[in-house]
């Protein structure tokens, strides 16, 4: 079976450790985390974890099964790309002095990119996207050189959903 | 109110009495040392064991829990304590077994400081708990203790560590003992789906060739009557799993025998021929579907477990099932027609006829000078009638007790299936003995395995248990050797082990004991041992290089299982 990216959306219980049991379950079957993040989600005491992983869909069924076994996990979900609406975040340091070359506005503008900050010695542009937008503007400013850059964990909403309280008042 | 006020370590013997402890196993230190000054006081009502090793504790707890049906608990102390534990969590967790184990922990100030004896215990049992928490202050011990029995007993059973820093011990707390019914994000009691049920029912009234594997679900959920009527309602020959021995009587007549790498011979071949086949409370295994891609093919799959990431794991499934199996074998019966597929039948006793002419007749009456493995089980199981507590060690030994003793009935079979952990049998035989007064326990042991665990020697001394430990000794790691002389060219690599003398081990610790090396010496000295009244240890010296056969070679499908 081919590998493909699946986001994996699970909810749980706000429980000292609960990250980490989720993680060994990837680290137990040799499967290496794209990306993850952690957040409160619309009900008061459910965190919301989104992770991305390049698996077989063989693998990622077991996978979800193995995550919502686990007794503070309240539901887990996988979606390919096409079923969810997803983001990523980046920021770019570059010197400010190398951005006066007049390209700026051309490039800001076409990547639909933001100024956060200017100071004297360096500039921080933000840009939110898909993964292959935030890299093509890397890519363009790859030749001002940058100076430092860090990308977030993806945060997805999948498309046809029940809400989560509909699943809440399932279990209640 | 200071009045009202205890600590968090009486906390914890009180939050045991709400959970009708009665007996548990233990070894303290310095870290658990507030819950042993509170379990002074409580030595009256809990029968608290002194092991001699905390892996000693677990094991015992798991043998307690497999035979009475409740949640073992053990204490151990933070550091190497909770180390020494994780084997037998890890045994407990691939084995479905309720324990609790509560472990001592370093002050919470000093959490994080490698102060003596502090061990990341939360983190390093993570992956072989069902859950695990740590208490950090004395109100929250109850509710901790609750919900950790709660978890352990209930879905699919397991192991839980719940750990107490010693600040929660000694912190004064008012107590309120909440009986956990009910988690939000945990359901241990999936809804049964009828229409899956109906469905299953559909394909087993039109088979020709339906086929049923029994396992350890049905004895966990305490559904062997249910069983038992599925089976002689629908007339399905009935297999089982290494756990699943017990849950029906092997002298039933559909009862066609024991599954996997080492099983019977019929059991294995005939999963390549049936046309539907009803996995209750399994999960595939590999030691039983040997080779995945030639499992079962041809057949229609209804599997039944109350685990829902078991369904579709290893074989898929044409029908899943997720549910308890007393609610959906009570189901599942009432949509099945009344059958008896005689002519299916027949090829199970065909096949049985030639392993009887391949293996077993001279497994159980050998010729040979030597004593055999085989012929002792044999022995055992015709000289009780079935009607003991069997604990197998790993290796040789049990697969040869798993097919020659004929279990009669559920909870007698004690052995550590999915793990396969060496050692497990002599401490697990004082918690089977504890579990099940009534029944003789009998610890059937390799010399591998009994040297390490021995020590708890002390413990059936010290107590007083009466548990009749039978050494089979070939001094050989048997198992091992066997696939050194068939797949390694027999390279016999530390396999050759030099054993004590048994007897004079046990004489230290003043268990009655006997040496036999003779066929003429067996029948009477299963009799000594099974009559004595106390513990006994009787070492058998048999064939050093014995093989157990049939066997499923890695790799090969369940119908290319050898019979020699």
């Amino acid at each position: 079976m081919e590998n493909s990216a699946f986001n994996i959306s699970i909810f749980t219980e706000n429980s000292i450790g609960i990250l980490n049991r989720i993680t060994i379950i990837f680290t137990r079957r040799h499967l290496n985390i794209e990306s993850i993040t952690a957040s409160v989600s619309e009900v008061e005491g459910v965190y919301r974890y989104t992770i991305v992983v390049n698996t077989s869909l063989d693998q990622v069924k077991k996978v979800v099964g193995q995550i919502e076994k686990q007794v503070e996990v309240l539901k887990a979900f996988y979606h390919v790309d096409d079923e969810v609406v997803y983001q990523e975040i980046a920021l770019y340091k570059v010197a400010t002095n190398k951005l006066l070359n007049g390209s700026s506005e051309r490039i800001l503008r076409a990547h639909n990119a933001r100024i956060l900050t200017i100071e004297e010695g360096f500039t921080i542009i933000e840009k939110t996207g898909h993964p292959e937008e935030l890299k093509r503007l890397f890519n363009e400013l790859k030749g001002f050189g940058i100076l430092e850059y860090v990308k977030s964990g993806r945060v997805a909403i999948s498309k046809p959903m029940k809400t989560l309280e509909t699943y809440l008042n399932e279990l209640n | 109110m200071e009045n009202n006020k205890i600590r968090g370590a009486e906390a914890v013997l009180q939050s045991l009495i709400k959970e009708d402890v009665t007996t548990l196993f233990g070894y303290p230190g310095g870290a658990i040392m507030p819950i042993y000054d509170a379990l002074y006081g409580f030595r009256d009502s809990v029968n608290h064991i002194l092991v001699r090793h905390e892996q000693g504790a677990i094991h015992a707890a798991q043998g307690y829990a497999r035979t009475s049906g409740k949640v073992g608990v053990c204490f151990a102390t933070s550091g190497p304590g909770a180390t020494n534990l994780i084997t037998g969590l890890a045994d407990a967790m691939i084995d479905s077994t309720p324990v609790v184990c509560i472990t001592g922990q370093v002050a919470s100030h000093l959490l994080g400081t490698d102060a003596f004896q502090e061990t990341d215990v939360i983190g390093i049992s993570m992956p072989v708990t069902k859950w695990n928490i740590q208490v950090t202050k004395a109100e929250d011990v109850a509710a901790a203790i609750a919900r950790a029995f709660y978890i352990a007993r209930t879905g699919r059973p397991g192991p839980v560590l719940v750990d107490i820093t010693k600040d929660a011990q000694f912190g004064l707390t008012e107590f309120h003992y909440p009986l956990t019914q009910k988690i939000r994000s945990y359901s241990p009691w999936p809804k049964l789906c009828v229409e899956a049920v109906k469905s299953a029912a559909e394909l087993i009234n039109s088979a020709k060739k339906p086929y049923i594997l029994v396992g350890q679900g049905v004895i966990l959920s305490n559904a062997e009557e249910e069983f038992l009527h599925f089976v002689n309602h629908t007339g399905i020959p009935v297999a089982s799993t290494l756990l699943g021995l017990g849950a029906l009587s092997a002298d039933h007549p559909l009862y066609v025998g024991y599954l996997g790498m080492h099983g019977n011979y019929a059991p294995n071949v005939l999963t390549n021929e049936c046309d539907v086949l009803i996995a209750v409370g399994m999960r595939f295994d590999d030691r039983v579907t040997g080779n995945v891609s030639k499992y079962a093919k041809q057949a229609k799959v209804i599997h039944i477990d109350i685990d829902a990431s078991e369904i579709n794991k290893i074989i898929p499934a044409d029908v899943g099932i997720v549910s308890d199996a007393k609610a959906a074998l009570t189901e599942l019966s009432k949509w099945c027609n009344k059958s008896f597929h005689t002519d299916w039948r027949n090829e199970f006793s065909r096949l049985d006829k030639l392993e009887h002419e391949a293996v077993i007749n001279s497994a159980v009456q050998p010729t040979s000078l030597e004593l055999r493995m085989s012929e002792v089980i044999h022995l055992l199981s015709e000289q009780s009638k079935g009607d003991l507590v069997v604990v197998s060690d790993v290796g040789q030994h049990q697969m040869i007790t798993s097919r020659y003793f004929k279990y009669k009935q559920p909870r007698t079979n004690i052995t550590s299936g999915g793990l396969g952990t060496m050692g497990f049998a002599l401490p697990a035989a004082i918690g089977a003995k504890l579990g099940n007064p009534t029944k003789k326990v009998v610890a059937v042991i390799g010399d591998g395995g009994f040297q390490m665990t021995l020590q708890e020697l002390g413990t059936i001394m010290q107590f007083n248990i009466d548990v009749k430990i039978l050494i089979l000794n070939n001094n050989f790691l048997g198992m091992v050797r066997q696939w050194q002389q068939l797949f390694f060219e027999e390279r016999y690599s530390f396999t050759d082990i030099q054993n004590p003398n048994f007897l004079k081990i046990a004489e230290g610790y003043k268990i009655e004991n006997q040496k036999i090396e003779n066929r003429a010496e067996l029948n009477a000295a299963i009799e000594t041992m099974l009559a004595h009244d106390g513990a006994y240890l009787l070492e058998a010296v048999v064939e050093a290089q014995e093989n157990v056969f049939p066997m499923m070679e890695t790799g090969a499908a369940v119908n290319e299982i050898r019979l020699n």
